[in-house]
C-alpha cells in the first residue's frame, strides 16, 4: 500500500502500478511525445527513475532500448552498471529489447572525477555534458527516432524553481518535456513528468525491479538537491504544490518566454551553455557534432582531460545554420 | 512498549526506535519529511498511517535524487 498525499488516496500495488502506466500514457498522448512505431533510447543510469521508464515503456509495447554510460566514479559506477545490466537481463531482454553500453575509461580515456578537475568543471556538469553529449550521438548514430530520459515531476520542479530564481528566461522558454529533433540533435522525451519520484521509488519496489539507491557520491550539496528540499517542505505541507507549480507553468507561462538563441550542449538550467555566438552552428572540427565553436564542449572536455578524441566525424546529416527556425513539430523552438 | 530497528541510509545507519508507532509519527521523530522517502517492511511499502509494532524491521529509503548542477 502507498499513499500519495496530492492525490489524497491510497493505492494497492496492483492499482498503483496501472496508476503509473496511466500517468505515462497521459503524459506521451498530451506532449505528442512518441508514435507508436517510434524506435526509442533510452538513457539508463541504474537508479529507479530510468528503471521505471524502460519497464513501462517496454510495458506499454514500445520498442525501447537502453544506453547505459560508464562514467568511473568508482565503486559507484560499477554497482550502477550492475543494476542496469540485471534489469535489462531480467526485465528487458525478455521483450526484446537491448542495453547498449558506453564506457568513458575505457572508449574515451578519461573519468568524471578527472574530467571535471581538467575541465574546472563541478562534478554534475562535467557529468551532465559527458551524458547529454553521448546520449545524442547515440541516439542519432543508432537511427533512434527519439532518445527518453528519466526526469520526474521532481526533477522539472526543481530546474523550475532554479530558473525562476534567477529569472533565466532563455532556459524558461525551453524547459518543457518535449525537445523537437533539430540541428543534428535527437528528439528528447521525459515521459515521467507525471510522477513524483516518491512515485517512480514506489513503481520499482512494487514492480521488483532492483535499482541503486544509493546516491552518487559526486552530487551531495549540489543546488539542484537542495532544490528538491526547499520544494518538499512546501508540498509536505500543501499536497500538489510541485504538479501546480510545473504545470502550471507549462499551461500558462512558457509561451510568454520568447525562446531566445541558447547555448546548446545543454539542457534548461544546467548551466552549460557554450556561448561564444551561441545562434550560429557549425560541426565540431573533431567530432561532427553541432557547435557554436570550433570544438564542441565535449571534446574540450575530453582534451582537457587527456582523454582520446572522439571517432572521425559521423557521417550524418547536421542542418546548420542559425537556430531557432520553423519547428515542425509546431511546438515553438526553445 | 517495544523497539524496532530502523534502517536509515546516505549514509547507511540504523537507529532503534519506540514501537509501536505510526509511520508518519516515526518519521517526524526522526525529523524526515514524508516527500523524501518510502517506509517499506519486509519488502513492503508501509503508508503514513500504518502502525509499526515491536520487532519489525524497518526500512527509510530516499528517494531523492539527481545530479544535475
Amino acid at each position: 500500500m502507498i499513499d500519495l498525499p496530492r492525490h489524497n488516496a491510497n493505492f494497492c500495488p496492483e492499482h498503483f502500478t496501472r496508476f503509473c502506466r496511466d500517468q505515462v500514457e497521459r503524459a506521451i498522448s498530451d506532449f505528442d511525445m512518441v508514435q507508436p512505431e517510434d524506435r526509442i533510447l533510452v538513457a539508463v543510469s541504474g537508479g529507479k527513475d530510468s528503471l521505471a521508464v524502460w519497464d513501462l515503456l517496454l510495458g506499454l509495447g514500445y520498442a525501447a532500448d537502453g544506453l547505459y554510460i560508464g562514467l568511473g566514479i568508482g565503486d559507484y559506477s560499477d554497482t550502477s552498471g550492475g543494476y542496469a545490466r540485471r534489469f535489462a537481463q531480467q526485465h528487458a531482454e525478455p521483450r526484446g529489447a537491448k542495453l547498449i553500453e558506453i564506457d568513458l575509461v575505457d572508449d574515451y580515456g578519461y573519468d568524471i572525477p578527472g574530467g571535471a578537475r581538467a575541465a574546472r568543471r563541478t562534478p554534475c556538469s562535467a557529468c551532465g555534458l559527458s551524458k547529454r553529449h553521448l546520449f545524442d550521438r547515440a541516439a542519432l548514430d543508432g537511427g533512434y527516432d527519439v532518445l527518453v530520459t528519466g526526469h520526474n515531476l521532481d526533477d522539472e520542479a526543481a530546474v523550475l524553481f532554479g530558473n525562476v530564481l534567477r529569472w533565466q528566461t532563455d532556459y524558461l522558454g525551453r524547459q518543457r518535456p518535449v525537445l523537437p529533433a533539430r540541428d543534428g540533435f535527437p528528439r528528447k522525451v521525459k515521459p515521467l513528468v507525471r510522477l513524483s519520484e516518491r512515485e517512480t521509488a514506489a513503481y520499482c519496489i512494487v514492480s521488483g525491479i532492483d535499482y541503486l539507491v544509493d546516491e552518487c557520491p559526486m552530487s551531495a550539496g549540489n543546488k539542484h538537491l537542495g532544490y528538491k528540499e526547499a520544494l518538499n517542505e512546501i508540498e509536505v505541507r500543501s499536497p500538489g504544490s510541485k504538479a501546480d507549480f510545473y504545470f502550471s507553468f507549462l499551461r500558462r507561462a512558457v509561451d510568454r518566454f520568447a525562446p531566445e538563441p541558447a547555448g546548446i550542449d545543454t539542457e534548461p538550467g544546467t548551466g552549460d551553455a557554450d556561448r561564444a555566438d551561441p545562434g550560429v552552428l557549425r560541426p565540431c572540427a573533431r567530432c561532427g557534432s553541432p557547435t557554436s565553436t570550433e570544438m564542441c564542449a565535449f571534446c574540450r572536455l575530453v582534451e582537457r582531460a587527456g582523454g582520446s578524441p572522439p571517432d572521425a566525424p559521423p557521417a550524418r546529416p547536421v542542418t546548420l545554420g542559425r537556430r531557432g527556425g520553423p519547428d515542425p513539430t509546431g511546438t515553438p523552438s526553445p | 512498549m517495544g523497539t524496532m530497528l530502523v534502517r536509515l541510509r546516505n549514509p547507511n545507519r540504523e537507529v532503534h526506535a519506540d514501537a509501536p508507532v505510526l509511520v508518519s509519527v516515526l518519521l517526524k521523530r526522526l525529523d524526515i519529511n514524508r516527500e523524501s522517502v518510502l517506509v517499506v517492511r519486509n519488502g513492503t511499502i508501509v503508508p503514513g498511517d500504518e502502525r509499526l509494532e515491536p520487532d519489525d524491521v524497518v526500512e527509510v529509503r530516499p528517494v531523492i535524487s539527481g545530479g544535475s548542477e
